[in-house]
């Protein structure tokens, strides 16, 4: 709540007889909360700065004038080892004498596209099943729940290894096999939230109605799992990047020359003794994207749940803040 | 009444329910869940609800009253017996045959807050019914929301509106907004007003009859606030552990109640007129309402009875109508109080829990 509403309140009745105090719907209160969240703020910025960077790859690529598969004689020394950071190379080059700063906005792309696409698909997928399960009970909980818990319970890496061998690396086995197991966990949650809205009398009043089930899980319970699910998506875009990387890294995921964070490292890796830079920029970069991703996620979550004591405790101080610019003493309890 | 007659479709009465039962199985633990008892939480009610009148249906919590609700709403199936509503039989309807008589039922919530989907405007939820018996689109359903909202005292300009933003009463009435759409011709009230400040209670209360009146509604009225149902009522049915234990017209339940039950009830609600609340004597009941997944033989409210006797433990008693009493006026009870009796010397000192109390001779055996 704003000043001018204290204002207004306190001693308004004559003088500004027309104010209208807008309603504010759930999510304007939560997109509200988040703004005055700093770190979350931070991290959004860093991510629009990434994504921009990631899409602007080959403008950036030709504006520096380096293709990023483009070996260069003068990118590798006289011993055939990568060169520092420099003016023409700002991050240096990888080991092929290639412009690693052009390569790694190119990774950026492949980690951002794999990230999203991949949680775009388990997301989906999870919310559907989830809500199945939850919603119709029985036989098809039992069967769907024991069925999230296996796929939980699966050594995903070896069958991310398996099915790079029988059809070959790929981006789209990459983010096939990323989709498949990032889907369970968002059910499982997505699951437990259906057992609990559906016993809620607004459901039983949609069915009083004569709502069907369609009607009820996409109308009445869909809407309320929209801003769990939203924090969990955020945060399973890092761990699908992460795990693309990983693929990568293990040599089954991204196939060079295309570069990946994962695939970059991989590369790195016999060169770390002589060429810090060729380690220190992809990892960074993917340090930073996760990171960016995950407090983004805690900051929605903050946001979605009005009685977060850090959200408060920020909203205070801003209050106070505002107060003190205001030349006023701060008002001594919450107001609303 | 003992004997089910034949469900002619009678113009007095909407509904009709014969013999209700509805047993909600207790699930052991286990990986495969073995059935290992039923929650009894209505037991063979029967029950009719007058067109155009109200029916109050009183009892304590966990008596049966939100079940019973249910089953004649037709939001779970009953285990057995039967509902009738304008002379046809509901409880065997398949879903879409029970489509048109959703339209015709419809449900009050108790808690104004639950009752209400937070994530949706206001015009949404009560655009809700036209939407699923899609009776009315576009901005003609908007127009006609607006003038339910209307209706029910709300600003029709608030359409857009959150339920958040409305306060416990205004929300009660966004409920009976979306009650009233389809123009039903029962409404099923289930505490409507006991989550509210007593003065709203009033205006809903008020808002409800003037209703009832315009649409020529019937209400089946659940409440535990006796003072609450003998306002709104013309009948009054008082269950305890999933039977009745007395029904009939409102004034000679309320004015000459038969059953102990009743009797300790209407005891223990308080009275406005703090003389008359003096006058009045208290009947203090002992004990807990036994478990509805085993519920004592007999009479089911012999443990706590004052008036208990050998007899209660062991037989039955049936929905009859005793003698001095108007037809319509029934009572479980193989002991009926008699006019002029005082209940309240007996439960002093009596155990709790052991009905079959020695001071039987205080009644008199019975005499009237």
């Amino acid at each position: 709540m704003s000043l001018t509403q204290i204002e207004f309140q306190a001693g308004g009745a004559g003088n500004a007889p027309t104010q209208v105090i807008k309603g504010r719907s759930p999510w304007a209160l939560a997109w509200r909360r988040l703004r005055q969240d700093k770190v979350a703020v931070a991290a959004g910025v860093l991510i629009i700065i990434l994504a921009l960077l990631a899409i602007l790859a080959p403008v950036i690529s030709s504006w520096v004038g380096h293709p990023p598969n483009t070996p260069y004689n003068n990118g590798t020394n006289s011993q055939g080892l990568p060169v520092s950071p420099s003016g023409t190379f700002l991050f240096g080059t990888d080991g092929l004498g290639r412009d690693l700063f052009v390569r790694v906005l190119y990774g950026a792309q492949i980690s951002l596209l794999v990230g999203i696409i991949a949680t775009a698909i388990g997301t989906g997928a999870g919310v559907v099943m989830g809500m199945t399960a939850g919603y119709f009970g029985g036989v098809v909980d039992t069967v769907l729940a024991r069925f999230i818990d296996s796929v939980l319970a699966f050594p995903y890496v070896v069958l991310a290894l398996a099915l790079a061998v029988v059809f070959g690396p790929s981006l789209s086995v990459t983010i096939g096999v990323i989709s498949f197991f990032s889907w369970a966990a968002i059910a499982r949650v997505v699951r437990g939230q259906t057992l609990s809205i559906k016993e809620k009398e607004y459901v039983e009043a949609a069915r009083s109605i004569g709502s069907g089930s369609w009607r009820i899980m996409f109308v009445d319970i869909l809407p309320n799992l929209i801003a769990p699910v939203l924090v969990l998506a955020t945060l399973a875009i890092p761990t699908a990047i992460v795990f693309e990387a990983t693929l990568s890294y293990l040599g089954v995921g991204v196939q060079p020359p295309t570069s990946s964070w994962g695939n970059l490292l991989a590369q790195a890796q016999q060169f770390y003794s002589t060429s810090w830079w060729y380690l220190v920029f992809p990892a960074g970069f993917l340090l930073l994207t996760t990171l960016a991703f995950n407090l983004l996620g805690d900051g929605i979550r903050d946001a979605m749940d009005p009685r977060t004591e850090r959200v408060f405790a920020a909203q205070r101080k801003g209050r106070r803040a505002e107060a003190r610019r205001a030349g006023r003493t701060p008002p001594a309890a919450e107001v609303g | 009444m003992t004997s089910p007659q034949p469900p002619e479709a009678d113009s007095d009465v909407l509904v009709r329910v014969d013999n209700l039962v509805k047993y909600f199985p207790v699930k052991g633990a286990g990986l495969v869940a073995r059935t290992v008892g039923q929650v009894q939480a209505v037991d063979g009610v029967s029950l009719t609800v007058p067109r155009g009148k109200t029916l109050g249906l009183v009892g304590e919590t966990g008596c049966g009253k939100s079940t019973l609700a249910r089953c004649i709403a037709g939001l779970i199936p009953v285990t057995a017996g039967q509902v009738f509503f304008d002379g046809t039989e509901i409880t065997k309807l398949s879903r879409r045959a029970m489509r048109p008589f959703r339209r015709e039922v419809q449900m009050i919530f108790q808690d104004p807050y639950g009752s209400l989907n937070p994530r949706r405007r206001v015009g949404s939820i009560i655009g809700d019914p036209f939407a699923v018996h899609k009776t009315a689109k576009g901005p003609d359903r908007k127009k006609a929301v607006q003038e339910m909202m209307e209706r029910v005292g709300l600003n029709p300009e608030h359409y857009n509106r959150f339920p958040a933003e409305f306060s416990g009463g205004q929300r009660q009435r966004i409920g009976l907004a979306r009650a009233l759409a389809l123009r039903p011709k029962l409404i099923i009230a289930d505490e409507p007003v006991s989550a509210l400040d007593v003065s709203i209670q009033a205006q809903i209360l008020n808002l409800l009859s003037d209703l009832q009146q315009d649409f020529g509604l019937s209400f089946l009225f659940i409440a535990h606030d006796l003072e609450v149902v003998r306002h709104v009522s013309d009948q009054v049915l008082v269950m305890y552990l999933g039977r009745v234990a007395e029904q009939g017209p409102k004034d000679p339940v309320y004015d000459t109640a038969r059953h102990p039950y009743t009797a300790a009830l209407l005891s223990a609600a308080p009275a406005a007129d703090p003389d008359a609340a003096a006058a009045r004597q208290r009947i203090i009941l002992t004990g807990d309402v036994p478990s509805p997944i085993n519920p004592p033989a007999g009479c089911r409210f012999h443990p706590r009875c004052p008036k208990a006797q050998e007899l209660c433990g062991q037989q039955e008693p049936q929905l009859e109508t005793k003698p001095g009493d108007p037809a319509e006026h029934l009572t479980a009870c193989h002991f009926p109080i008699q006019p002029h009796e005082d209940l309240t010397t007996s439960s002093v000192g009596s155990t709790a829990g052991l009905g079959t109390s020695t001071s039987d001779s205080s009644f008199g055996g019975g005499a009237a």
